[in-house]
């Protein structure tokens, strides 16, 4: 096991080098730059802050130099926010991302995945039916909808939730439940119907038979051999999904006024801000990778078949 | 592991968990976005400020906080009228070129002494181009001080000397009867000399900082929050109502509205337009609509075909309804554009107008077909370009309705639409990569110079229709020259009669400020600049 989480590290390195140089060029490619505002600067400023960024060079030399920069742990300075380097943004904006996403993601786990049960057990009856058509209000309605309507009811009209999502500069419960269940209801959606997919098969299994067969009482069969098949898909659609949510969510991020880096990524992109764009992606990419590995761990441990003695 | 019998039991341990991740949050105290007991006010702020050293900061939602730290020569009372700021008094020589100031005794926030000495250090810095500030052309009125951005004289050089440590000397190049308004810019903002010679850059970090203002900065969190406190150091903090205040950035309009009635933010500095019914319905007393010092107005690529020929321009200019954008698009009772300058512009006539704004639009429209015929086109040649706006806000639906308009002159003009980020719109406007394109113009000051040096041909790339005119522009350089201020304003409103009639603008409309106010905020007043200082802020009880 370890071997093989090591190897995938290794592979981890050329991936992220491409995923680097991608985002690199595809973000020089976009026209105008981060010193294109309505005022228009005196060119020999323009030059002189070009130089000082080095976007006077050619993008390969840039790239070379970014990526120098990377090796050295620098990520450079903001080209649009004067005062502060990437680092110093990317430091305050992940935590609350960081905390916004594994939220929504537990909830979507343990409401999503426990829907799924009930529905896979409760198969073609009444139950299912509801938490089947749950799943696709859930999918159908996206988060710039369902948030801004959750403020309205549980903010406005019943006054029992607030509708920011930071009580000023603190992190208190409250304030984090509409944004976590805004962000996590599409992934209730969709687990829901994996987990109840893969339940129905599972309790199909030989080995669930074999289970009733010797006589263990039901909830056993389901907690104990049933479900940790049923979750493997769930596990490798949810480690991508984490690395996703943990990103930030520029919807959620922009409707609950939270300072995530999902908002600071898209607004990065459209002032140009390159070295920003490039701090999101890269810890984006990190993030899918060392997921995507712990997904695998986790399917090793769960999943007796692949399981070596 | 042993887990309960039936079915049931494990039905109701899904449902539990799912119930229990469900409602595990409790409520907590809510923020008061304008607290009485506390004077803290919750702010909505347009934007992120990119700064907030003020020598580098460009925007007015960053004015909107660091004028509330830092304090000039000069400064904005409620109504932002400029006032008196650090200097309590001041003199000027017979032709106008040497204002003389007398400072206040006054401190940094740490005690220091704010002086002369930190504004003469202020204005090198600024105009040093090693510090790339943006907007230091704004200071060229100052001896020297282009000389000095340019780089051919030292900052040493420019005409801003301490006398001693409570006289301020300013050279000009030519006679500024402006000065009080532009020296309550924030470009010539003070900055404290000791710090910054300490931390360089970084002395704008809330662990760093000192300021003169009655606002100091207390935290600074990217895309979300800026905190500052009153500032006890302040000359006039015995005066300053409210101790707390947090900016929010809010680009989401509609979310900022929905903070606002929830009661998180007692000041929204912006509204959606076409909310406002619904929003003085629902917050009676908050919204406050008010002239802004702005123009909106659509720029024809005077170095291309057709748009060389000024027939082409004025039937297009002409054929533009701009009364249903301004009533049916806006919705807080924006003024139609026949100018290029708002209304209220301190001493000047404003009474420049395109020639043909009394006559009725469908005689325009048709007087619009007789020019383009005129000009060679017709069915046999039909007008085909392309007109670029903006696709932020309102721009879009904007641009619909005057491709519909000049659509309307004869059916064989044809307009293409393209709507672009407004930051490549702008990198259009300056390369004149476009036909007709749309921009907007914000002062920067009350005063008519701030508009209309935009088409002078020395502005260059800035002058995105490319129009030059010499009579124009001797014009504007004479007004330069002359110190009596009507006489001033009477020569730039020659000038603007000159550019509309050769019509290298179309323009549209005079739009609104809009802001959402707790009507128990007192000292908010309406103001064509949208500055409102937080020193003049109270609570009614």
């Amino acid at each position: 096991m370890l071997t093989q989480a090591v190897r995938r590290l290794f592979v981890a390195v050329p991936t992220l080098l491409c995923i680097i140089a991608g985002a690199f060029f595809l973000m020089h490619a976009a026209p105008g730059g981060p010193f294109t505002k309505e005022r228009q600067m005196p060119p020999e400023i323009e030059r002189r802050l070009e130089h000082q960024y080095g976007l006077d060079l050619p993008v390969g030399e840039q790239l070379q130099r970014y990526v120098g920069g990377l090796l050295r742990g620098d990520l450079g300075p903001s080209m649009v926010y004067k005062d502060k380097t990437v680092a110093d943004i990317l430091a305050e904006g992940a935590p609350t991302s960081a905390v916004l996403g594994l939220g929504a993601m537990t909830l979507a786990l343990l409401l999503g995945g426990g829907l799924g049960v009930v529905a896979a057990v409760r198969q073609n009856k009444a139950q299912d039916y509801a938490v089947m058509a749950l799943a696709i209000v859930g999918v159908c309605l996206p988060p710039l909808v369902i948030g801004p309507l959750m403020q309205l009811l549980f903010g406005i009209q019943w006054g029992v939730l607030p509708t920011s999502g930071l009580y000023r500069d603190e992190f208190r419960l409250g304030y984090l439940v509409l944004p976590v269940i805004t962000l996590s209801l599409p992934l209730v959606a969709i687990i829901s119907r994996l987990m109840r997919a893969s339940m129905i098969e599972a309790l199909r299994s030989n080995a669930v038979r074999t289970a009733r067969a010797k006589g263990l009482p039901e909830a056993q069969v389901i907690w104990r051999h049933a479900l940790p098949v049923a979750m493997l898909p769930v596990i490798s659609y949810a480690g991508p999904a984490l690395a996703g949510a943990m990103a930030g969510s520029f919807v959620v991020e922009t409707v609950f006024q939270l300072p995530g880096i999902g908002k600071q990524f898209v607004l990065a992109a459209g002032q140009r801000d390159y070295t920003l764009v490039m701090g999101v992606v890269l810890v984006y990419s990190v993030l899918i990778i060392v997921f995507n590995l712990l997904a695998d761990l986790a399917y090793r441990v769960l999943d007796p078949r692949t399981r070596t003695p | 592991m042993n887990v309960g019998g039936s079915r049931r039991n494990v039905l109701l341990g899904a449902g539990v968990l799912g119930a229990a991740a469900t409602f595990g949050g409790c409520t907590n105290s809510r923020v008061i976005g304008f607290d009485k007991e506390r004077r803290s006010l919750d702010i909505c702020n347009q934007g992120e400020p990119l700064s907030l050293d003020p020598h580098k900061v460009q925007g007015t939602w960053e004015n909107n906080i660091v004028g509330n730290m830092f304090v000039g020569l000069t400064t904005e009372n409620a109504k932002a009228e400029p006032v008196a700021g650090m200097a309590e008094s001041w003199e000027t020589s017979g032709d106008g070129l040497t204002w003389t100031f007398a400072l206040r005794r006054a401190n940094w926030s740490d005690g220091e002494a704010c002086d002369a000495h930190d504004f003469e250090f202020a204005f090198r810095r600024i105009l040093n181009p090693e510090n790339g500030s943006v907007y230091a052309p704004l200071l060229y009125p100052i001896k020297n001080a282009e000389a000095a951005f340019t780089q051919r004289v030292s900052p040493e050089d420019i005409g801003v000397r301490a006398l001693d440590d409570r006289t301020l000397e300013i050279n000009l190049e030519y006679a500024t009867p402006y000065l009080p308004q532009l020296l309550k810019h924030y470009t010539t903002f003070p900055v404290p000399k000791h710090r910054v010679a300490m931390y360089g850059d970084a002395w704008i970090k809330p662990e760093n900082i000192a300021v003169n203002g009655p606002y100091i900065l207390r935290k600074w969190w990217s895309n979300y929050i800026v905190h500052i406190e009153r500032n006890p150091a302040f000359y006039d903090a015995d005066n300053v109502v409210l101790e707390h205040l947090y900016y929010y950035p809010s680009n989401d309009v509609q979310a900022t509205a929905r903070r606002v009635q929830a009661g998180e933010a007692g000041w929204s500095t912006r509204f959606p337009s076409n909310q406002v019914e619904t929003l003085r319905r629902d917050l009676p007393g908050f919204p406050r609509v008010s002239p802004y010092l702005s123009c909106n107005y659509f720029s024809f690529n005077t170095r291309r075909a057709p748009f060389n020929d000024v027939r082409v321009r004025h039937a297009l200019s002409m054929a533009y309804e701009r009364e249903f954008v301004a009533a049916q698009i806006y919705r807080t009772g924006e003024l139609p554009a026949y100018s290029f300058l708002p209304p209220g512009i301190f001493n000047y006539p404003g009474s420049a107008r395109y020639k043909w704004a009394g006559t009725p639009i469908a005689e325009r429209r048709r007087e619009a077909e007789r020019l383009l015929r005129a000009a060679g086109f017709g069915p046999n040649n039909p007008l085909r370009f392309e007109f670029s706006h903006r696709s932020s806000s309102d721009n879009p639906r904007v641009a619909v309705a005057v491709q519909n308009h000049w659509l309307a002159i004869a059916p064989w003009v044809s307009v293409e639409l393209r709507g672009l980020e407004a930051q490549v719109q702008y990198a259009n406007l300056r390369a004149s990569n476009f036909d007709v394109g749309d921009g907007a113009w914000v002062g920067d000051f009350n005063d008519a110079k701030n508009f209309l040096f935009l088409h002078e041909t020395r502005t260059g790339a800035q002058n995105y229709s490319g129009y030059s005119n010499p009579e124009y522009d001797r014009l504007m350089r004479e007004s330069d020259f002359e110190a009596d201020a009507a006489k001033r304003g009477e020569i730039m409103s020659r000038a603007e009669q000159m550019m509309l009639d050769d019509a290298p603008v179309c323009m549209s409309v005079f739009i609104n400020s809009t802001n959402l106010v707790h009507p128990d905020l007192t000292g908010y007043e309406d103001n064509l600049e949208d500055i409102h200082r937080a020193r003049w802020f109270g609570i009614r009880v």
